[in-house]
């Protein structure tokens, strides 16, 4: 079997953002003195004037975007998932969801997989904070190729846009010549009829993984790629829990009002359906590599495979 | 315009104030009525803005960074001719476009939405910057509390600006030195709040907020300051000409009843008569 490509997709994000600043002059970019590892750095090095640091201040930041997209600029502002969400959630609340201004949050570090930094650092209330946002588009790409289209679809989407990226490298999954990206649209990544696993982000490679595993003993597992969680893709989820009858949610996010919350909101309305939700369990992460915390927070797909066996075997 | 015909104006603005407060039984008019003397100025002197077209690209922009004070914004806007004057007594009605903080989706003239504090001086330093990115030469105004500079952003905020050498941001302070608790000084001193700006790289000017030979003077040093942002501290009266609301901390977001109402208007035609025989 060939090496499968790996690449985080932070690195996606730096790299879309050089690419579509050549086609955009109005593309400003704000980082807080993290652009290394965010990856704007990218687009500094490409467009120093076009480039903002403001300093270890991510409340000021996001008022310093409203007030460039009040004059005309797009602006792309980056932290850690933990600041740009978590620290400054009330001035993306306060100062561009409610005035519903055109600002994009590039949150990476998204997250147990940032590691060795541990709990302080590892985000895993981003997508809950964010998607109570009205008017707030949510997005979560599970590879490189997801990464720079979600960027992309962000800067010709008007308004608001969050966007999570992660800090690990991850098999590139999407790399096909067919792939198309819509923000709001769900896609089927392998059909099945036992049982249906809506996973977002890096959870979408261990979903396959898993599948493969189930498929070993007969179970056929439909895997749905939700990269926008708001708006959520309602019916391609109602629509697949209502062939297979049981429901999986896989997130490395809190299973608390994250990807699991939005899939149930949506199907206790139309199609009440067991679910089971695949996350952190309310609890912090830790200090570890990547490896080994998904291992051990059961978000890898020997994880996956063990929890929807379990949930089937009810 | 000259100095009377400000305080003319200033006074019909309080007016509107006192007006919009009661009809709503509940807003924030000691704060208003401190810095209706600077809205005025701004709306009726100082700022590039058309009220034909609110939306004008060069226009300077004005973000009301303590935006409790909206019944004073409102009023300014109402006379300057943005909306109808008879709407200010829609204030924080259901249904109405004059929410209790301004939301800038609905009301003509205002140019961003606040109401937490904090956040209107960032936003602020945002247009500045944009502007000089783009060679525009617009103004930025915003108006701060004095308690409101007890929140960290405003310091965050203040450091870019100063660093950025944004000397087309215009920072007014309202130092009315009453926050809701009482004396600003008693519940978490911000003073000295020139030096305080001094040392974040801002040109600062102290005022007496009330006298417009001062404010001119002021917002024309500041618009001749090059290479950084200035800070204009405003030594104001919290409850300015309502003889029960002045230098009253209880006054802060408190309505007038139907009594109190009668007062405070009859305090402001006194003031407005005095006027009219200078």
């Amino acid at each position: 079997m060939s090496e499968v490509k790996k690449i985080a997709t932070r690195e996606g994000y730096g790299n879309a953002l050089v690419e579509i600043g050549k086609e955009n002059p109005n593309l400003v970019v704000l980082d807080a003195d993290l652009a290394e590892a965010t990856k704007t750095g990218m687009f500094k090095k490409a467009f120093p004037d076009r480039f903002i640091d403001c300093g270890i201040a991510e409340c000021n930041m996001a008022g310093v975007a409203a007030g460039l997209s009040l004059t005309g600029k797009i602006p792309f502002m980056s932290s850690f998932a933990m600041f740009a969400a978590g620290r400054a959630f009330e001035q993306v609340r306060n100062s561009i969801g409610y005035p519903h201004l055109n600002v994009k949050i590039g949150a990476t570090h998204a997250g147990i997989t940032v590691g060795e930094d541990g709990a302080s650092h590892q985000c895993n209330e981003d997508i809950a904070l964010m998607r109570t946002i009205p008017g707030m588009v949510v997005m979560c790409p599970a590879d490189d190729v997801e990464a720079r289209a979600a960027v992309r679809a962000a800067i010709e989407h008007e308004g608001p846009v969050y966007i999570r990226f992660g800090r690990a490298a991850v098999p590139v999954i999407n790399d096909k010549p067919d792939y198309k990206f819509e923000i709001g649209k769900g896609t089927i990544v392998k059909e099945g009829t036992d049982v249906t696993i809506v996973a977002t982000g890096i959870c979408v490679d261990s979903a396959l993984g898993a599948a493969a595993k189930l498929e070993e003993e007969g179970i056929r597992a439909e895997i749905i790629n939700i990269c926008t969680i708001k708006p959520l893709d309602e019916e391609i989820i109602i629509k697949s829990a209502q062939k297979t009858g049981k429901v999986v949610t896989a997130e490395e996010h809190s299973v608390i009002g994250g990807l699991g919350s939005a899939v149930c909101d949506a199907l206790s309305k139309s199609c009440p359906t067991p679910v089971y939700k695949i996350g952190m369990q309310d609890i912090f992460g830790e200090s570890g590599s990547a490896a080994d915390l998904v291992k051990k927070y059961k978000l890898d797909a020997q994880g996956v495979y063990e929890q929807v066996k379990e949930f089937l075997n009810k | 315009m000259t100095n009377l015909e400000l305080q003319k104006t200033a006074n019909e603005v309080r007016k509107g104030i006192i007006k919009g407060v009661h009809a709503a039984k509940a807003g924030h008019p000691g704060g208003s009525l401190s810095a209706a003397d600077i809205f005025t100025y701004l709306y009726f002197e100082e700022m590039n803005i058309d009220p034909k077209d609110p939306k004008k690209a060069d226009r300077d922009r004005f973000v009301l960074s303590k935006g409790h004070t909206a019944p004073g914004l409102y009023a300014a806007l109402a006379h300057r001719g943005y909306f109808p004057v008879e709407d200010l007594t829609t204030l924080r009605k259901l249904g109405s476009y004059l929410q209790g903080h301004p939301c800038m989706q609905h009301v003509p003239g205002v140019d961003m939405s606040s109401g937490s504090l904090g956040q209107g001086i960032s936003v602020a330093c945002g247009m500045a910057l944009s502007a000089k990115m783009s060679g525009d030469s617009f103004r930025v105004y915003t108006l701060l509390g004095d308690g409101e500079i007890q929140e960290g952003q405003v310091w965050e905020a203040a450091m870019f600006a100063g660093h950025r050498n944004l000397d087309n941001l215009c920072v007014i302070v309202d130092n009315n030195g009453l926050q809701i608790d009482g004396n600003i000084a008693d519940v978490c001193s911000p003073y000295p709040i020139d030096k305080k700006f001094e040392a974040f790289n801002f040109h600062v000017i102290n005022i007496d907020a009330h006298d417009f030979d001062q404010i001119r003077a002021a917002f024309k040093e500041a618009r001749e300051t090059k290479g950084q942002p200035t800070a204009i501290i405003a030594h104001s009266v919290k409850g300015k000409d309502v003889s029960f609301m002045e230098n009253n901390a209880g006054w802060h977001g408190k309505a007038p009843n139907d009594e109190e109402f009668a007062i405070a208007m009859a305090d402001l035609e006194k003031v407005g008569e005095a006027l009219c025989q200078k």
